[in-house]
């Protein structure tokens, strides 16, 4: 077993941590310690969180570490903010409320920003929670950037995903668009407690009656209510969360999430390696005016693409590989 | 974005400071100058930033205080950094410092600090200055 590797699941903070880093900002080599690190992955439950900005998603998963925790979990979260379009920089400020958790060794928590990833998440946020369930990590909990039509990439990550509502949403609700109802395993309704509340949940409820149709052939999610500010209603959300994993197991739901996961990750892999490849080695130092002409439509992109196609052997790559 | 590596930096109030306007301004600084800034809120002790920065591999700290934490927790901030073994990141301070603990300050480690009036720019041309990523 590699050091690092060793290191890692030693409970090493210092090396999960510097690992993260290099995976994070791509440095030279990340993909050699990802490579060796793959065995040791697979085994972590993932749980999302998303929302609109306000409604409670960092004070709420302080609460579920804590309830995970009593129940023998190790918990890893990831806390991903937005980066600036403009400066590139972020405030990553989700772990404020985390903050009670920090020392225990038990619970490793990262804020990433999104450095330009559309989506929900940053573009490394699947590999850095690899490095949490190579650490030993039971449950990982991944709080996206917050909710809007496209940021739904958390599906495809998480095995339950959780929407968090507040009361007062009301009309939003009525206007939300199919994308966030569709997403969501379970509804948490946090500050259950504020005026609004039973309305909220009715219409909430209601909304879900009218979908069946989306339901076909998934377990229609529940509404859990939750205080997290005061702890209230955090066991029963918690309990609902495993009552879905059991679910996704029994059904082989699960089995099969994980192995679509590793496919598209392959196909991501394939993807994003050859793209680059390919530019550099047709392009090379020309790369940037080949971009240049396309974006100045002196160029036809079919017309490139086309040419590169033709121009790589791939009959050869075929009879090598076909036998 | 580039391929150019991002600078994270810790934004920490040690002690009981009950204002953090002061560091909040500094975080969106260094934001705004493409820095990825980590902000823990108040109320925060040595132990807690560091376990933090080691978490969130950090290159810098910025430590504030407003009412005499400088005195007893910032050191004690320089201590754990040693301990664990994280005495490479570049820690400064700012917020209400007496100019005649700077020298006191400096001697432990503490690479400049910003007393009241420093300009953001100052803060931001500094770190972009003397805060490396991690290799």
């Amino acid at each position: 077993m590699e050091d690092f590797i060793k290191k890692l699941r030693e409970g090493d903070i210092r090396t999960a941590a510097r690992l993260m880093r290099h995976i994070d900002d791509r440095t030279p080599g990340y993909r050699d310690k990802l490579k060796k690190l793959y065995p040791y992955t697979g085994n972590a439950y993932i749980i999302g969180i998303t929302g609109v900005p306000g409604a409670g998603k960092s004070t709420l998963t302080d609460k579920l570490i804590s309830e995970f925790l009593d129940r023998g979990e190790k918990v890893g979260v990831i806390a991903i903010d937005p980066s600036s379009p403009f400066s590139g920089g972020a405030i990553l400020g989700d772990r404020i409320r985390m903050q009670s958790h920090c020392e225990n060794p038990d619970v490793f928590i990262r804020s990433l920003a999104t450095r330009g990833h559309l989506g929900g998440l940053s573009s490394s946020t699947t590999e850095i929670i690899d490095v949490m369930d190579a650490m030993g990590k039971t449950v990982v909990i991944v709080e996206t950037v917050g909710v809007g039509q496209d940021e739904i990439e958390i599906v495809d990550t998480a095995h339950t995903t959780i929407v968090v509502v507040i009361p007062g949403m009301g009309d939003d609700i009525q206007a939300i668009k199919a994308g966030i109802l569709e997403i969501a395993d379970l509804f948490i309704l946090n500050k259950a407690d504020r005026e609004g509340a039973a309305k909220t949940k009715r219409e909430l409820q209601a909304m879900l009656d009218l979908s069946r149709n989306l339901y076909k052939d998934r377990k229609i999610p529940d509404i859990a209510e939750t205080v997290a500010l005061f702890n209230k209603g955090v066991k029963e959300a918690v309990d609902k969360i495993y009552e879905h994993k059991n679910y996704l197991i029994e059904t082989g739901k699960f089995e099969e999430h994980n192995k679509k996961k590793r496919e598209l990750m392959f196909l991501k892999l394939l993807h994003d390696d050859l793209q680059e490849n390919i530019l550099k080695t047709f392009y090379n130092k020309e790369r940037d005016n080949l971009i240049s002409q396309i974006r100045d439509k002196k160029l036809n992109p079919y017309e490139v693409v086309e040419e590169i196609m033709n121009e790589i052997d791939l009959e050869h790559f075929c009879k090598v590989h076909n036998g | 974005m580039g391929n150019e590596r991002k600078i994270r930096v810790l934004v920490a109030k040690p002690g009981l400071d009950g204002h953090d306007r002061g560091a909040k301004v500094v975080a969106r600084g260094l934001r705004d100058a493409g820095f990825e800034v980590i902000y823990t809120g108040l109320h925060q002790t040595p132990e807690q930033i560091v376990a933090t920065a080691i978490q969130e591999d950090v290159d810098a700290i910025g430590l504030s205080s407003l009412a005499g934490a400088h005195e007893y927790l910032f050191p004690r901030v320089m201590e754990l950094l040693k301990e664990k073994g994280a005495d490479d990141i570049v820690v400064w301070g700012g917020g209400i410092i007496p100019e005649e603990d700077i020298p006191k300050l400096k001697a432990i480690g503490i690479k400049e600090i910003f007393l009241p009036g420093s300009k953001i720019e100052d803060t931001v041309e500094w770190v972009r200055a003397n805060v490396k990523p991690k290799e």
